[in-house]
């Protein structure tokens, strides 16, 4: 008897602890509509920070996460094809340890580094410095994806491959990519999601910038760093400004989230 | 007449402390098929996967003795065993094909799989392309049922056609040799039944050696049997020899079903 | 071709050896003259950028004195003005007599906050955090537990930033009137701490519980064990170490965050008395004071971070190796 009201209790609790969970992404999904929405008009997406809009900031956030994904992608890739397919035992082991354990590793702590190499050597914040800082972040994600879903794919598929005369390279890039291929799609932009929403790496590497700048060589304007700034400022209109570029963030975010996991589920 | 001559074989697995094949001496006989039988863990796989040194993608493996490979171009044979670089070894496997257990087909369309070993062999006419596929596809019995949709994945046939169009895929670079790594465990009776046929069909023009846990599929189709067991070759011989008549105690408790 | 394919593939993977080295020995250059200057006394001094007269600086040995220019440009310390309370500027940077002073840089307030922030963060977490992995991984239908997990694990995809802005407008005050004390605190922002790593905790306890044997759960159920016992008898502790792991692993992540806690923990370099008192963690200093540090004060923020990354470097890897190893 005692037991089984113990056991209600516990589970009980565990499904309030669910609630609790869903409740503050409710809550916090909710609160970004509310305000967001309230802020959100059509002039956002047609003038610059300068003249009270977002469309520079959106347009540099996603630049900067394009040209990190650029660099970031192939080399993330090819590390982690290597780990899977050409490491032999211990390099390659290490080398998975490491790469996971950058995954968790402080994003500002990354700024830091790339601001001591690529920003205050060259004389202020720039673009490249802002790229470099986002793809030395997404680089262990796209191994840690890579490394697994080349995994999961049958070692028959490869020894196939092999025993028809294909050289190794090849079955890697003609059969076990392309079996692995949908995975490693969903990892690439799980992990773009991840760092289009990053702040921290751009806060001193590319700032941001209240004009619309495409020149790498400069600051560049960024959604989160100036979300960041405008929820410094003192006035309302800042404010309003900054929860509409929350919103903005969110929704590109989540999309681009949701996006990945969609094209796992129709696989399956 | 050999088309492989397996002289004092030993192999031993990467990290393992005692070879798991000792000492075997068997010959492959050119368009016949030859049956490597046991229990499992005898090595018959293992034995089977020497002989096209798929081993080799698992660094640390030992070899010792000789696999002799019959060159036409040199009429002679060579040691496959001594063979080190990397286009040499593209040869070999493009000599000695391999089916496997579980059906392999690769992520792209019946027609991409077919024609990939002909195409990295550096064969780019469409026309040859075409011609080849059509054959091996014929030659394996699969071509009535896809020749409509040769573009589509391969992946949306059942299992027994997988395996057929794996084995349409071995066949189409021409091989010498072909081996069967327990090709109809992972396939119901009727595949089973439609490949036995295949294989059967195939050794006009390939070399067949067969790893079978089944030992009636080993006596309706081979024409040598080896038995192994625990890494050693036991006995070798025609296939009517160690059914109805064997010399050794081992082979006939197994045939007989004393052990399995 | 194989070969070069195999010397990139090589070369990419060395990447990841190649910028952790690049890291630690930057941060490392970068710290030196403030290594050099407040040694480890760094890690328990309490006083940042604070002007000391020269005989009060007893305990640091220094070979030659390092006078400090006054900066006129204060750093700002951007402290977010918020209706209740008035935090003001604190640097005061009157000309002082520039042969009797020198400015020190203590790093043991920030340190402090770090860890107490994190802890904070982890106790609310923890038991949420297992509770929804039960939920997930032994009492949600399948149906359920699908479209719950992924709802979990949209919470954490939510950028830092969006707990930032949230915290400070929404969930500040809710803390502030439950527990009185200041909306911009280190409770405050522990507690949003605790719900950005929620996820993170719950998905790798799930998925350490779902390793667990069916044939091992269906032998306790077929002795008339209660799903709870079931859990705490039977999964737990197979799952321990995974779920060990876990938490530290989220222990490694929550020490990192930034930007949420610069919005919700005050960057106020003083001590909290009280858990409901502003203060600063390590990335929230880095954060507020990098535009604007030079000379000892920029060297004295890489100096944190230096400590941060070896702390959280230390961490994460104590918890992947000897709890979260899987099997290869």
């Amino acid at each position: 008897m005692n037991r089984l009201l113990l056991n209600k209790i516990v589970l009980g609790l565990s499904v309030v602890s669910a609630l609790i969970g869903l409740g503050f992404l409710a809550w916090i999904l909710l609160t970004l509509f509310i305000k967001g929405v309230s802020s959100l008009h059509f002039s956002l997406f047609l003038n610059d920070l300068v003249n009270g809009g977002l469309r520079n900031l959106i347009i540099g956030q996603l630049e900067l996460a394009l040209l990190a994904s650029v660099v970031g992608i192939p080399l993330g890739m090819a590390a982690g094809i290597y780990i899977q397919e050409y490491g032999r035992g211990k390099y390659a082991n290490f080398i998975r340890d490491l790469s996971d354990i950058m995954m968790s590793a402080p994003s500002i702590v990354i700024g830091a580094f790339v601001y001591a190499i690529a920003v205050k050597p060259f004389g202020g914040a720039n673009g490249y410095a802002g790229v470099l800082a986002l793809s030395i972040m997404m680089i262990p994600i796209i191994i840690n994806t890579t490394d697994n879903m080349l995994a999961l794919v049958p070692k028959e598929l490869r020894e196939a491959g092999i025993a028809l005369g294909a050289s190794k390279y090849k079955v890697i890039l003609d059969i076990v990519i392309k079996a692995a291929k949908v995975g490693i799609m969903t990892g690439i932009l799980l992990s773009f999601a991840r760092i289009v929403g990053e702040t921290a790496p751009l806060l001193f590497t590319s700032e941001t910038s209240s004009y619309f700048n495409m020149n790498l060589s400069e600051a560049m304007p960024s959604l989160t760093v100036s979300i960041y700034n405008l929820a410094n400022e003192p006035e309302q209109s800042s404010r309003d400004l900054a929860w509409a570029a929350s919103f903005i963030l969110t929704v590109i975010v989540l999309m681009i989230n949701l996006t990945g996991r969609f094209i796992t589920r129709n696989k399956k | 007449m050999s088309i492989m001559k397996i002289k004092n074989f030993s192999f031993t697995y990467p990290g393992a402390t005692a070879p798991s094949l000792k000492n075997i001496n068997l010959k492959i006989a050119k368009n016949k098929i030859t049956a490597l039988i046991g229990p499992s863990g005898c090595g018959k796989s293992t034995l089977l996967r020497s002989m096209n040194r798929i081993h080799d993608l698992y660094a640390g493996c030992k070899y010792e003795g000789k696999i002799d490979l019959y060159d036409e171009d040199k009429k002679g044979f060579k040691n496959i065993l001594n063979i080190k670089k990397e286009n040499e070894f593209i040869k070999l496997r493009q000599q000695v094909g391999m089916i496997f257990q579980k059906p392999t087909p690769f992520p792209m369309s019946i027609f991409d799989n077919v024609a990939y070993g002909l195409r990295i062999d550096g064969i780019k006419n469409k026309t040859e392309l075409e011609n080849r596929v059509e054959a091996a596809l014929k030659g394996s019995a699969l071509w009535k049922e896809v020749s409509h949709r040769l573009n589509k994945s391969a992946m949306g046939l059942s299992g027994g056609q997988q395996q057929r169009l794996c084995i349409a895929r071995a066949v189409a670079v021409k091989p010498e040799v072909l081996l069967f790594d327990e090709p109809t465990s992972a396939l119901d009776p009727i595949s089973t039944a439609a490949i036995e046929e295949l294989i059967v069909e195939l050794k006009k023009d390939v070399s067949i050696a067969i790893v079978t846990h089944n030992m009636q599929q080993a006596s309706r189709i081979s024409d040598y049997t080896a038995f192994m067991y625990l890494g050693d070759l036991i006995e070798f011989d025609e296939t009517q020899t160690i059914f109805l008549n064997p010399k050794e105690k081992q082979t006939e408790d197994y045939i007989t079903g004393r052990f399995g | 071709m194989e070969k070069i394919f195999q010397k990139l593939s090589l070369g990419s993977a060395s990447l990841v050896l190649i910028i952790l080295l690049g890291v630690f020995f930057t941060l490392f250059n970068a710290a030196k003259p403030s290594i050099d200057k407040f040694g480890t006394k760094f890690l328990v001094d309490a006083r940042w950028n604070k002007e000391v007269a020269i005989d009060g600086i007893k305990s640091i040995t220094t070979q030659q004195q390092t006078i400090e220019e006054d900066e006129i440009t204060d750093e700002d310390d951007d402290i977010i003005d918020e209706d209740d309370e008035e935090i003001i500027d604190e640097d005061d940077t009157d000309e002082l007599d520039m042969k009797n002073t020198q400015t020190v840089f203590g790093g043991l307030v920030p340190i402090v906050g770090t860890l107490l922030s994190t802890f904070i963060a982890l106790i609310f977490a923890l038991p949420i955090a297992m509770g929804i992995a039960v939920f997930l991984s032994e009492i949600a239908p399948k149906k359920l537990a699908v479209p719950v997990g992924i709802a979990i694990e949209l919470l954490a995809a939510i950028p830092s930033i969006i707990f930032g802005m949230w915290g400070l407008y929404y969930f500040a005050p809710i803390v502030a009137d439950t527990f009185g004390g200041y909306q911009v605190s280190l409770l405050t922002a522990g507690l949003v701490l605790a719900v950005m790593i929620l996820p993170f905790m719950a998905a790798i306890t799930r998925d350490s519980m779902n390793t667990t044997p069916d044939v091992l759960k269906e032998s306790a159920y077929a002795l008339g064990a209660t799903k709870f016992e079931v859990v705490k008898d039977i999964i737990f502790p197979y799952s321990k170490t995974g779920i060990i792991g876990s938490i530290i692993l989220a222990l490694g992540r929550a020490m990192g965050e930034t930007m949420a806690v610069a919005f919700l923990i005050g960057a106020i370099y003083t001590i909290p008395d009280k858990i409901t008192d502003p203060t600063i963690s390590i990335p929230v200093a880095m954060a507020v004071n990098f535009g604007e540090a030079s000379g000892l004060g920029e060297s004295s923020l890489f100096y944190l971070g230096l400590i941060l990354f070896v702390i959280s470097f230390g961490v994460i890897s104590f918890a992947k190796f000897y709890f979260l190893k899987k099997a290869r």
